[in-house]
């Protein structure tokens, strides 16, 4: 569904990203780890067209991506939930919900959309009409993660969902994108410093390392993987 | 069914309409006040589109204020002879046009300033906008079918107390009706977090353009009260202090809070008259009291709840 290959990315002189390749199929759940600065901010970026490749193709479909504005690209169905839960602070629940479906012009879609994701976390629908920024950490993440949804995506890309946020809540956190990829069959690409739970709830798994992909494997594999346990998992 | 708002908005209209019909018995510099008051509610109001909503910084406006004043006026007094006929000889046609005019030839110079403006933030962005209005003015200095430095006289007295505070009802009853509807949601997000509203496939880019030309809009048409207000314009009254003082406005009545922002001007308009006896050492107390308000109240005077802000 995903295929990135040799992406190379810089800002200004430092290059973030020396030749990434990854692929993810279509109704899996590919997480993506490594450690700070590894740039796995940077690889989501610019898959949604924040930010432009130096090389490298993004083939989305078999449609190249490279050098779509983010609009486009959420238009093709592809759906960011950005790092550090960017809520509108100053708009509700409700408003931050329209925010994401901003390319929707159908009504009755829309509204089919606020049930799906109301379904998915009642408690937004409680907090509807509270201002975002007042939501506790986990909320604003769940609230990230429903305006992503509001698109309708059919490829969903998180990054770092659990920063944050207390141990219990991301267990309820990453239970919900079980359910997402399970029951609304979204393909998803998850990014995360967490690689115990992430290669947990996912079907294959890459590791960032400066800007190199130095592992891949199925997820269950990764986790017995010798070098993946002393680095990301927290020793031997 | 007009909604709430709406009913305000012609309230508004009708109250400046009623005002305006008694004003022969007002004391004439009681007058001149309000009209000031209306004229830079106007301004602040439009302002807090571009600097308070969408988060970015002109240092401009006055600039887009010039703009609509000289095509306002040169409408009126230049072509007035011809274009009055046209008009059956009435004068409550020509002026709104005119003023008008004037609206779109600022809110086509807003469009101008606007382009940079995706690609500069902050401290830049000033400093462009700030070059925009002394381009504006020197533009202006060496027309001479204008004027030039000297200015532009025997403007007619079109303007009265229902055309400035009708302007001021419709200003602000525009940017709250944009703001406050799910469009218009897209400007507090753009300024809430770029990044991730850009990730939401929001045209950033279309709304930091769109508060560029609105605020500009209606801030030539405020210019254009003006002209026909004073009946004399010149080059050197749309500088930079001229910008200054709406920023200070936007500032005090709090970035984004539109009541606040009116307070503001009319209170501002009013000290500024009473500190007219100390001259060019008004700037320095603008500054003393930008400079207070930063650490004291960072989100405005008149920002008291924390209802839509978080900070
Ligand atoms: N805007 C920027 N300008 C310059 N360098 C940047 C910028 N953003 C990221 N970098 C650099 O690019 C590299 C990759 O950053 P990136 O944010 O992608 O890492 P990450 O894997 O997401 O890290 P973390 O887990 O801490 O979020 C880092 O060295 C970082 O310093
Ligand atoms: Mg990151």
């Amino acid at each position: 569904m995903l295929e990135i290959k040799e992406l190379a990315v810089s800002y200004g002189a430092i290059t973030a990203l020396h030749g990434v390749s990854l692929s993810v199929k279509p109704g899996s759940i590919v997480t993506l780890i490594g450690g700070n600065g590894a740039g796995k901010t940077t690889t989501l970026r610019t898959v949604s067209g924040l930010l432009k490749p130096q090389a490298g193709e993004i083939l989305y479909n078999g449609k190249s991506l490279v050098g779509l504005k983010p609009h486009r690209v959420v238009e093709l169905g592809l759906s960011h939930v950005p790092e550090g839960r960017m809520v509108f602070a100053n708009l509700t629940v409700h408003e931050n919900l329209m925010m994401g479906a901003y390319l929707q012009r159908d009504k009755n879609l829309i509204r089919a959309s606020f049930e799906s994701v109301f379904a998915t976390f009642p408690r937004l629908q409680e907090r509807e009409q509270q201002v975002a920024g007042t939501l506790s950490g986990g909320e604003q993440q769940m609230l990230a993660i429903g305006r992503a949804l509001m698109s309708r995506p059919k490829f969903l890309m998180m990054d770092e969902p659990s920063l944050g946020i207390a141990p219990l809540l991301v267990k309820t956190i990453f239970e919900k994108i079980v359910e997402i990829n399970r029951t609304q069959g979204i393909t998803i690409l998850l990014v995360e410093q967490n690689a115990n739970l992430a290669l947990e709830i996912s079907h294959f798994g890459y590791v960032l390392e400066t800007g190199k992909i130095i592992l891949s494997d199925n997820s269950a594999a990764l986790r017995q993987n010798p070098q993946v346990k002393s680095a990301y998992l927290g020793g031997g | 069914m007009l909604s709430r708002s709406q009913y305000y908005l012609l309230a508004a209209i009708a109250v400046a309409f009623g005002a305006s019909w008694f004003s022969r018995s007002y004391n004439p510099y009681f007058l001149d006040i309000a009209v000031t008051c209306g004229i830079n509610i106007t301004l602040a109001v439009s302002l807090n589109l571009i600097n308070g909503y969408t988060g970015q910084f002109s240092l401009g406006h006055a600039g887009f204020m010039a703009i609509g004043a000289y095509s306002a006026a040169t409408v009126t007094t230049i072509f007035g002879d011809k274009l009055l006929p046209l008009v059956g000889g009435q004068t409550w046609i020509l002026f709104p046009l005119a003023l008008y005019a004037g609206g779109l030839v600022a809110s086509l110079a807003g469009l101008l300033v606007g382009v940079p403006s995706l690609r500069l933030r902050g401290d830049y962005l000033a400093i462009v906008t700030l070059g925009f209005g002394e381009i504006i003015r020197v533009l202006l200095q060496n027309i001479n079918a204008v004027g030039g430095a000297r200015g532009m006289i025997n403007i007619p007295e079109y303007t009265n107390l229902f055309w400035t505070f009708g302007l001021a009802a419709i200003t602000v009853y525009t940017v709250w009706a944009l703001v406050n509807s799910t469009y218009g949601r897209g400007f507090i997000a753009v300024n809430d977090d770029e990044v991730a509203a850009e990730a939401m496939g929001i045209n950033t880019t279309r709304y930091k353009i769109t508060a560029f030309v609105v605020g500009a809009f209606f801030a030539g048409l405020a210019g254009g009260i003006y002209a026909h207000f004073k009946q004399y314009i010149a080059p050197q009254g749309f500088g930079f202090d001229k910008s200054i003082e709406i920023v200070v406005m936007v500032i005090l009545g709090g970035m984004g809070n539109t009541v606040g922002v009116i307070i503001a001007a009319v209170l501002l308009t009013v000290l500024t008259e009473s500190l007219r006896k100390f001259g060019d050492y008004r700037m320095i107390l603008y500054s003393l009291l930008i400079i207070v308000l930063m650490i004291t109240r960072p989100q405005g005077l008149f920002t008291w709840t924390a209802k839509r802000k978080t900070a």
